[in-house]
């Protein structure tokens, strides 16, 4: 993370050059859970975008008193507390949704990216680069959630946000739905995909193909 | 400076992020905020919630109806509106004070619970309210469909349901889950169509008049089972005893025998 990124800086690189998901590969358990159709995938991504930029601002608010040896607990009780919040709030006016939703908003508090912003770049640095930082990383994986969203329920459904796009063959059109993308595996596909497309056009994203000991990473999900 | 109220939170900021004291009093703070931040949304939203939660088991309630075979006719028949009934659980009739308007005031009165025995407490509720509302659809005189509400522990929490019964008061019309947090993917498919289908045409008792009624391990082998949840051996067990527990004596139990006995 360059120290003197201007804001636009902060802002866009996370939206494909430094994408959380698609370089990262991070939070992709929720990128493949819920994007079966356009209208959860945004909602997911809404909720998220909430969820990150608030708890960087915060964060970054009390950066300088959090002891070191609590560091992780307070983030995750600040994160965890915003997400319940949130949850309620779905349930209270996006009933609908909040069901199709299920526990994956609340799995929110443990989509690493979150904790990774908090933890990588609000607690070194002031509440307003915090934030556009968090917004410019949650709006990658919003990107990401909604191009697969967008592919699956088009191709498994043949529609988009409920509204028919492609006519089905059984109602006479010539489009059959591909029922495999509305399960699991198929997120892993088109995320697959959408990986080594960008690191086709992008070849600096590709990691160095040697495998040697390497030093272990944070856990994934 | 010594009265400036702030002053010991000044002198606490300004103690160093290692000392004991901030550490705590860091991690009491922050906790304590987010506390009441949590309670404050959970109090405010809650009457939004639960319009929500009302609104979509009368949606499923309807869904129930019309699913049953020849039920969407009859209910046209009597005004499209199935007629809502106060029931006293203990004494199987109507209750005398109690009206749908005013059974929530009702069961917010501890005095309207009994506690359940360990024993006959199948489904794990500890207590059960005194009046329970029912919903009925008649055919003249006759009862041809009660919809009664159940609710029951489940692996992950409280399940709630409503089962339809046919006129003969032992033949289940349908199940509709109207509130359940089970795993998703395994117990969670009780709320699925394709296992709910299973219920119309179920026996509960058999001609003595045994409580036969289970979800079976695997697929249904009499016409008093339906197929078990693979996976969900929890689940499907709740379910089992639930039922069983409000079609019991201390469930609807005595409401069902006076509607058997023609006397309601």
């Amino acid at each position: 993370m360059p120290a003197r990124a201007s804001l636009w800086t902060t802002l866009t690189a996370p939206l494909l050059r430094e994408n959380p998901v698609t370089l990262q590969i991070l939070g992709i358990c929720s990128a493949l859970a819920v994007t079966t159709t356009l209208a959860t995938a945004l909602t997911m991504a809404a909720s998220l975008t909430v969820v990150v930029t608030l708890a960087a601002g915060i964060i970054s608010l009390i950066r300088r008193h959090i002891p070191d040896t609590i560091r992780l607990i307070v983030q995750i009780v600040i994160i965890a507390s915003l997400v319940i919040v949130i949850d309620q709030v779905l349930q209270a006016w996006f009933y609908d949704i909040s069901r199709a939703l299920s526990v994956f908003v609340g799995l929110i508090t443990t989509n690493c990216l979150v904790l990774g912003r908090t933890e990588a770049f609000a607690r070194h640095n002031p509440p307003g680069p915090a934030m556009v930082d968090a917004l410019g990383n949650a709006l990658g994986y919003s990107l990401v959630l909604v191009v697969i969203g967008t592919l699956r329920e088009l191709l498994g459904k043949g529609e988009l946000m409920g509204h028919a796009v492609l006519p089905l063959a059984d109602q006479g059109g010539w489009f059959t739905p591909l029922s495999l993308m509305l399960l699991a595996p198929s997120g892993f596909f088109l995320l697959g995909g959408l990986v080594w497309a960008i690191r086709s056009w992008r070849p600096e994203q590709a990691e160095a193909p040697e495998f040697g000991p390497m030093p272990q990473k944070g856990p994934a999900e | 400076m010594a009265s400036d109220p702030l002053s010991p939170w000044r002198r606490l900021l300004a103690l160093p992020n290692e000392s004991r004291t901030k550490t705590l009093a860091v991690a009491f703070v922050v906790s304590a905020i987010c506390a009441l931040l949590v309670s404050g949304a959970t109090v405010l939203l809650r009457p939004i919630q639960s319009a929500n939660r009302a609104a979509e088991e009368q949606a499923r309630i309807e869904a129930l109806v019309q699913g049953i075979p020849g039920m969407a006719e009859l209910l046209e028949a009597s005004g499209g509106a199935l007629s809502t009934v106060v029931i006293d659980l203990a004494r199987g009739r109507a209750a005398a004070d109690v009206t749908p308007a005013t059974l929530e005031a009702a069961l917010a009165d501890p005095a309207n619970w009994t506690a359940l025995e360990p024993g006959a407490d199948l489904a794990g509720l500890g207590q059960r309210p005194d009046f329970a509302q029912v919903f009925l659809l008649r055919d003249g005189a006759d009862i041809s469909l009660i919809l009664l509400p159940i609710a029951g522990a489940g692996y992950n929490g409280r399940i709630e349901a409503v089962l339809a019964l046919r006129g003969d008061m032992q033949t289940i019309g349908g199940l509709s889950v109207t509130r359940q947090s089970e795993t998703p993917g395994l117990g969670a498919r009780i709320e699925e169509a394709g296992w709910l289908a299973g219920f119309p045409g179920t026996q509960t008792r058999d001609p003595d008049g045994t409580l036969r009624f289970a979800v079976a391990r695997g697929a249904a082998a009499s016409v008093y089972e339906v197929d078990g949840i693979t996976g969900a051996t929890r689940t499907s067990s709740a379910v089992t005893r639930m039922v069983r527990f409000w079609l019991g004596p201390d469930g609807y139990g005595p409401l069902l025998d006076a509607i058997r006995r023609g006397e309601f």
